[in-house]
């Protein structure tokens, strides 16, 4: 599929002011506000463009499937350091637009933290280039940046560079027994001290570590820890990453962000806790009052997204968190500054825009 | 210097008897002798007196300060230390400079949560220094980083020696809490992860003052590293050791920082600081190992088999603290150094692909003879982040222009290599012209909204960070842009 015709598409759909719902693999339609408006299929526009594996880059169209873009990149044994979930046949503009990390996010940084550049297709169906594929690049707004977990409502993402890392060494996992309080206490403890730990995982009185790095510090960290190690462990990141694990199997799931060291709030149905303290998944009732989580999360200095839910529990409050008017007013701006029409997957951040 | 700026025209004596109804005297400077030292930053070259200098001690003034701005139709220039190298906090003639210099206090250290709380005249060095109990420090370590703040830091994105692994200042903020140019004060991000709605915090940094005033910051802190050690190697060839950092890379190897000097730049501080560099070398790599004991040991191993095999002349690994601090002490002494031996020096900021450095170091020899200058090579090689340092004499008639011109053209040819016109220093007033190299016009236009959505009225840092396009077009006629490349020859992205 040629960009041309996702520009002519948007070009048209900004004319005739109709909302367009941008759709990779569709593998997170479940994420956000509801989807409204005429699919725009963008997975024909793939293909990765450039890789430079001693750059440290990779540039990719934004249809490409993220499972392509690793496969290139484990054959010069890097990788995606953010774990992005792929769900089921996610795309590379999809991974970005939705901006969510996986595992490593705790010690590697989020999909923000890695995006270089972005070429998008913005509301008036004109092409923008941001960025480049130089680690270190000042001139102009980070827009490239912005754009990761704009949920495609700033533009249509076309190409996007990457920063890669080479893949770990060693990794290796270990097994703890604690309770929730505990998990959060030792991790909080760990996470001051210059240990290689890449992911953390609790859930139902076991609290997982993985330590990732050159072979000798994973193993010195192995015997300072203790805990037990786990078979196949890593199937066991992947269900994690790819939410297959029990502990993501409830509706609605609530995913709330949280100070590292914050309490458990006093909510029932805690699932799992990962990334060092920081995520914490809830399961909620459907009449329960889901007020109450957004509460308790912003009372302890985070917030909470109501991840997975039915249709018409997302339609009462929408997906995410209320912002404040100050910055409620600076989003619609900035909205207006790349769609002025508002046809781009409108409703899917918040239902004002 | 500048030419006046049409847009604004400020009636002095109703802007200070409204900023007198709030500032106390001690807070506001309108004295020549008073307003000097605020001229320039620490790009020297460009120079410009403001009407007024504010220095505010809490979050209200600087509120009312920017209210005031805003309702009289007056340019504010929000300041740090002043060692900003891109004249990004150069004064505007008609305006105000906004000087953060009172908020230096640092207001909590969370050991748990490992983050700092600090205000925006913080230095950076005193956030790692107030973290060190703990056995924690601020990652991001800009050379300036004694005298920096956090707030310029903020301002510029800074990077530094240890950016490679550990990130820009952009990967290290967590929170800040801004000022509008209307006055409204609003935080963006959280000490929680992934705060909700588009990455503002992202837009913020690196934004050179142009869409608020941050009036505090919040810092990620990570866990000192047990050991560091540094390896010294040096080459008889430039696009040798360009080569040895990519295979560093290839390798799978990530140093806690890996810099470069050439032969030029190790002639000017070998003198200075006696670090025992290789003065045949064409080029010396320094490269920092850091994590526990077994780590570094496994890693500077591998790194020594890579740099062998790479050709290196000669490799000496630190054996104590003294000496890796030795080995750095060149590298962070270069500017000094430089300027010892001449009267004055131009120092660049282009970030290219690491793996055209030897094409950009040969194209920077041929313009010392074109430019009749010389030129001497320090870069953060790691990331190629180039900062030719070009030696002129101000008080020789047409130095200084000659100068600009190869600096203009080093960044010109960074964009033509697939970099950019600056990596950590800033667009500023300096490479304003540079943008309309790397930028087309759509960009441009959208940065313009970009700003308008936080500063409809362009009070904020007018004239810098990004060109108008009538600048581009005036620029334009005098070199070549985007779609007529400049140096066709080269391969591009």
């Amino acid at each position: 599929m040629q960009l041309d015709t996702i520009v002519s598409a948007v070009k048209a759909a900004c004319e005739s002011r109709t909302p367009l719902r941008i759709r990779g693999a569709g593998s997170k339609d479940f994420y956000g506000g509801l989807l409204a408006g005429e699919v725009l299929d963008v997975s024909g526009h793939c293909g990765i463009v450039a890789y430079e594996p001693t750059e440290l880059y990779i540039t990719a169209k934004g249809g490409t499937p993220l499972a392509e873009v690793e496969a290139t990149l484990a054959e010069k044994g890097q990788m995606l350091a953010f774990e992005p979930p792929h769900f089921a046949g996610a795309t590379v503009g999809g991974c970005v637009a939705a901006g969510l990390s996986g595992p490593r996010r705790q010690q590697a940084g989020a999909v923000r933290d890695f995006v270089l550049g972005v070429k998008l297709v913005d509301g008036t169906g004109q092409m923008l280039s941001f960025g480049g594929q130089v680690m270190k690049n000042v001139a102009g707004y980070d827009v490239s940046r912005l754009i990761a977990g704009s949920l495609g409502t700033l533009g249509v993402i076309a190409e996007v560079t990457l920063k890669v890392l080479p893949r770990p060494v060693a990794e290796t996992t270990l097994v703890f027994a604690c309770d929730a309080t505990e998990a959060i206490r030792r991790l909080n403890d760990w996470g001051g001290q210059p240990l290689p730990i890449s992911a953390s995982f609790w859930h139902d009185g076991q609290l997982w570590l993985r330590l990732s790095g050159a072979r000798a510090a994973v193993e010195a960290a192995t015997s300072k820890l203790g805990g037990n190690s786990t078979v196949n462990p890593e199937k066991h990141w992947n269900s994690i990453r790819e939410q297959t694990h029990p502990a993501f199997a409830a509706s609605p799931l609530w995913r709330l962000a949280l100070p590292s060291t914050a309490p458990c709030p006093e909510l029932d149905g805690l699932r799992a806790i990962e990334w060092g303290g920081a995520l914490r998944w809830y399961a909620g009732e459907v009449d329960g009052d889901h007020q109450a989580v957004r509460v308790a999360a912003a009372s302890l200095g985070g917030h909470a997204v109501l991840y997975r839910a039915p249709e018409s529990l997302r339609c009462l409050d929408g997906a995410f968190a209320e912002l404040p008017p100050a910055l409620l007013a600076l989003h619609r701006r900035l909205k207006k500054a790349f769609d002025p029409q508002g046809i781009l997957n409108p409703g899917r951040l918040y239902a004002e825009f | 210097m500048s030419s006046p700026d049409p847009a604004f025209s400020t009636d002095l004596a109703a802007l200070a008897a409204r900023l007198r109804l709030f500032l106390p005297p001690h807070c506001l400077l309108l004295g020549e002798e008073d307003l000097r030292p605020y001229e320039c930053d620490g790009l020297t070259a460009y120079r410009e007196l403001p009407l007024a200098v504010c220095l505010p001690e809490t979050e209200a003034q600087v509120i009312d300060i920017l209210r005031t701005c805003h309702s009289l139709g007056v340019p504010v220039v929000a300041r740090g230390a002043g060692t900003g190298l891109s004249g990004g906090a150069m004064p505007h003639a008609q305006g105000v400079v906004l000087s953060l210099a009172r908020f230096n206090k640092i207001l909590r250290v969370d050991r748990a949560a490992r983050l700092a709380v600090v205000q925006p005249g913080v230095r950076n060095l005193a956030v790692s220094e107030a973290a060190a109990p703990y056995g924690l420090y601020y990652a991001p370590d800009p050379s300036s980083q004694i005298a920096c703040t956090l707030g310029g830091n903020v301002a510029e994105n800074s990077g530094g020696v240890h950016c490679l692994k550990y990130g820009l200042t952009v990967h290290n903020v967590l929170r800040i809490r801004v000022v509008s140019i209307e006055g409204e004060a609003f935080e963006i991000g959280s000490e929680a992860p992934d705060a909700a709605g588009y990455d503002l915090l992202a837009l913020l940094i690196g934004s050179e003052g142009m869409l608020g005033v941050v009036t505090e910051v919040t810092v990620k802190l990570v866990p000192k590293p047990e050991l560091a050690q540094v390896v010294m190697a040096s080459f008889a060839d430039v696009a040798k050791a360009g080569d040895a950092v990519a295979a560093i890379i290839a390798a799978g190897i990530i140093p806690a920082g890996l810099e470069m000097m050439d032969k030029a730049a190790t002639a000017a501080v070998e003198p200075f600081v006696k670090a025992g560099y290789d003065m045949n070398a064409e080029a010396i790599l320094l490269c920092e190992s850091d994590g526990t004991p077994e780590e570094v040991a496994e890693e500077i191993a591998r790194v020594t088999e890579v740099l062998n095999a790479a050709g290196a002349n000669e490799i000496r690994v630190s054996q104590s603290e003294a000496e890796r601090l030795r080995f750095w002490a060149g590298r962070k002494a270069a500017f000094p150094a430089v300027g010892r031996i001449t009267p004055d020096y131009y120092c660049m900021d282009g970030t290219i692909p690491r793996k055209r450095l030897a094409e950009m170091l040969s194209s920077i020899a041929a313009m010392e003879t074109k430019y009749g200058l010389r030129c001497a090579n320090v870069f953060h090689a790691g990331d190629g982040n180039l900062h030719p340092l070009i030696m002129y004499d101000a008080s020789q008639p047409g130095d200084w222009e000659r100068a600009e011109a190869f600096g203009a053209e080093i960044l010109e040819l960074s964009v033509a290599l697939g970099g950019s016109i600056t990596g950590e220093h800033g667009v500023g007033i300096e490479k304003i012209n540079q943008m309309c190299v790397q930028y087309a016009t759509p960009e441009i236009e959208a940065f313009h909204r970009v700003k308008a959505a936080f500063d409809e009225t362009g009070l904020l840092n007018p004239g810098k960070a990004v060109p108008s396009l009538h600048r581009c077009a005036e620029y334009g006629r005098m070199h070549v842009h985007h779609g007529d490349v400049k140096f066709p020859e080269l391969e591009r992205f």
